[in-house]
């Protein structure tokens, strides 16, 4: 029996009175997962990861009992250092905004996760790395990680079976890049937020050179809920390579956005006739599946399923399931300008390809969008794409190139007309310069 | 041509630079007079919350902003001590983040999402408008710094509430839906010394209140449970949860006991 449409299970308690208390999480079956799993073997719930399917929500789709199984473990040799949990909670890729209500509207899912995923990598320190303007759902964690406390689920030998664990709640400064996994372990430690070259990866080398996993809030939030329904009741939603419930955030152009949990490969057309079809029936344009960093769709791929392999398959990325939704009153080199200004601005300056180029594809893009473009100015954009991508240590500067390369893909002829609609006079500011110039250079030599 | 007279050895060597004694630098303070024995207080339980010291720096450059209103020179050397490092290394994070502010700013922070998506929606005429209103520009100060109704005005990349664009977020407090004309009424509110409710988030208070909770801290155990309960879901939030319960939509059941955890994996 397939499931059905929409599946609220990270969603389920977002409506319930007073949601973010301990009282309402256990009165709705909160902390039960947590006493099963403390009660099995480590590995046993490393297994139950694997066999569910989950992969990461943050935007790779990682399979996270894999990540978890790559934490050495043992009492000698790498094994033996502590290990660390970190919560990636910098949501920041433009369009993406899920877990900001998870840990406003259900804090504990995320800490019950935590506890159990801990357990799991035997790490006894966590710490949740939340974006710095994300205040009210830092308030609301840290709420929460006091009541977990108070109620013997944190601290030293929970529930009496001598597992010890802290989770520290810390505030970002304002960051895109720290959403970046060795990036952020960067900026935990007390540094600037710039990535590291990988390998060493964070399973072997992470926070303070020790094994490390780092997990998305939503794919962590979901794990109470595999230990409590088990890896077969998982597996009942969504596709065989990509399981589960995902929160689909629909923004945009639509008659009703929001956030719309559903099993995996839902598509935009499903989508949309929840969300009350295109606001005020103007026509779509183009739509992002995943963020802004995963290459846009236009109107023919209304029936591509989103889960990792549809997206792929038709040439994008999942990404964190951001749905934005733009009418025809969008235009495509403006919203390629704006979203390009975003990377330049967070580019890291770490690798020159990112740091230089997201510079310059902003020079072109503003100079195009304000009619001032070249001819060649579309295959310069392409060129300077081609140096960046694959080119740095992070997936910034991939990102950056998503929007021009698919902006580019199915509406060239759109950058081309807005160039083709120039003045008359090419550049006519930079005109004026040099006849003032030639002006000055007349009156000086007559002089 | 001509050659100077004598052999190198017999001409006069260069003179001797005049000797100059340095003044000696006096040694910086231990802490700035800016930072008293509370914050001092604050910082040293910041650091005990982690296993290495230097996670705490920039929890502690949130302290700092809250005692100053910025991160200036003094905030610096006071981190810098507190965590064994120079003031370059600290200067060097402080400047890579956007939320650490060089310049003393105003009693709110007024956020302007510019983004595309919220930019597409209105955020760009938003911004615009706000701009020519208080005639600052971005990370500017409308009035003395410090003062009520003083307000620091900012574009902002993403602010992930994209299903409630265009935002604004004042002290980082979301203000959902906003139009041009319902963002100069908050700015003219903020201006005469109100506090509208945001749509998301706790009863507004003022910026360096708000950085001094970022750092982990409150003033008091009332306002901060009423800071908790703040509202934190809206209508787009809740809006697939709304459409699964009228048409009876759901989650396949979980089971009421949790099933057996799968066995060990064999040691390979």
């Amino acid at each position: 029996m397939s499931p059905d449409i929409l599946t609220p299970v990270l969603t389920s308690r977002w409506a319930e009175e007073r949601s973010w208390t301990l009282e309402t999480y256990e009165r709705t079956g909160g902390y039960r997962a947590m006493r099963t799993a403390l009660a099995g073997h480590p590995d046993q719930l490393i297994q139950l990861c694997k066999d569910s399917g989950l992969r990461g929500r943050g935007g790779a789709g990682f399979p996270t009992g894999m990540k978890w199984s790559f934490i050495p473990q043992g009492s000698t040799g790498p094994g033996a250092k502590p290990k660390y949990l970190v919560i990636n909670a910098d949501e920041g890729e433009p369009g993406t905004c899920k877990d900001i209500p998870t840990m406003m509207a259900d804090p504990h899912s995320l800490i019950e996760g935590c506890i159990i995923t801990s357990y799991a990598i035997r790490a006894k320190f966590c710490a949740i790395y939340v974006r710095g303007e994300a205040l009210h759902p830092i308030r609301r964690l840290r709420a929460a990680v006091a009541e977990a406390y108070a109620a013997g689920y944190l601290g030293t030998d929970i529930l009496g079976t001598g597992f010890d664990l802290d989770i520290v709640v810390h505030a970002g400064a304002g960051a895109y890049i720290c959403g970046e996994e060795t990036a952020l372990l960067d900026s935990l430690e007390g540094r600037r937020g710039q990535p590291r070259l990988k390998p060493p990866f964070p399973a072997t080398a992470g926070l303070y050179a020790s094994p490390t996993v780092v997990n998305n809030v939503e794919t962590i939030a979901s794990v109470p809920y595999i230990v409590a329904g088990g890896a077969e009741w998982f597996r009942s939603m969504g596709s065989e390579k990509s399981p589960g419930p995902k929160i689909y955030s629909v923004s945009g152009h639509v008659e009703r956005p929001g956030q719309y949990e559903a099993p995996m490969g839902i598509t935009l057309r499903t989508l949309l006739e929840l969300a009350g079809g295109m606001k005020d029936g103007i026509p779509l344009k183009f739509w992002t599946p995943g963020g802004s960093s995963t290459p846009m769709f236009t109107a023919e791929h209304l029936d591509t399923p989103l889960d990792f392999e549809g997206a792929a398959g038709a040439g994008s990325m999942l990404g964190t399931t951001a749905v934005q939704v733009f009418n025809e009153t969008v235009s495509v080199p403006w919203a390629v300008m704006k979203w390009t200004e975003f990377y330049k601005h967070e580019s890291c300056g770490k690798c020159t390809p990112c740091r230089e180029g997201t510079y310059w594809l902003v020079q072109i893009l503003e100079r195009m969008v304000h009619h001032q473009g070249t001819p060649s100015d579309v295959d310069t954009l392409l060129d300077i794409c081609d140096n960046i991508l694959g080119r740095s240590f992070c997936a910034l500067g991939d990102g950056a190139t998503s929007p021009i390369t698919s902006g580019i893909k199915y509406f060239r002829q759109e950058f081309l007309d807005l160039i083709a609609e120039q003045p008359v006079v090419p550049r006519p500011e930079q005109l004026a310069d040099v006849e003032a110039e030639q002006t000055l250079k007349l009156s000086g030599a007559s002089a | 041509m001509t050659l100077p007279e004598g052999t190198p050895e017999k001409r006069p060597g260069p003179a001797a630079p005049a000797e100059r004694t340095w003044q000696a630098q006096p040694p910086p303070s231990p802490v700035s007079p800016v930072f008293d024995e509370v914050t001092r207080q604050r910082a040293k339980e910041v650091i005990a919350r982690y296993p290495v010291a230097r996670s705490a720096l920039l929890p502690l450059l949130h302290l700092v902003q809250s005692v100053e209103g910025c991160v200036s020179q003094a905030g610096i050397r006071f981190c810098a001590e507190a965590l064994e490092l120079t003031t370059a290394e600290v200067s060097a994070v402080a400047t890579f983040y956007t939320m650490y502010k060089r310049t003393p700013c105003g009693e709110h922070l007024v956020s302007v999402c510019t983004n595309t998506l919220c930019a597409a929606l209105g955020g760009d005429d938003i911004y615009a408008r706000l701009s020519e209103k208080l005639g600052v520009g971005h990370e500017e100060t409308a009035g003395e710094p410090g003062t009520t109704g003083s307000l620091t005005l900012e574009h902002a990349e993403c602010l992930a509430a994209c299903d409630l664009a265009p935002v604004i977020q004042v002290n980082y407090e979301y203000f959902d839906n906003q139009t041009v004309e319902s963002a100069v009424e908050l700015v003219e509110a903020l201006q005469r010394g109100e506090k509208p409710r945001p749509t998301r988030g706790a009863p507004l208070t003022d910026l360096r209140t708000v950085e001094l909770e970022l750092a982990g801290f409150t003033e008091d155990a009332v306002v901060a449970a009423a800071a908790v309960a703040g509202p934190s879901t809206s209508p787009e939030t809740l809006r697939g949860n709304g459409i699964a319960t009228d048409r009876g939509w759901a989650a396949p059941a979980l089971p009421d006991e949790p099933p057996a955890l799968p066995a060990l994996p064999e040691k390979s």
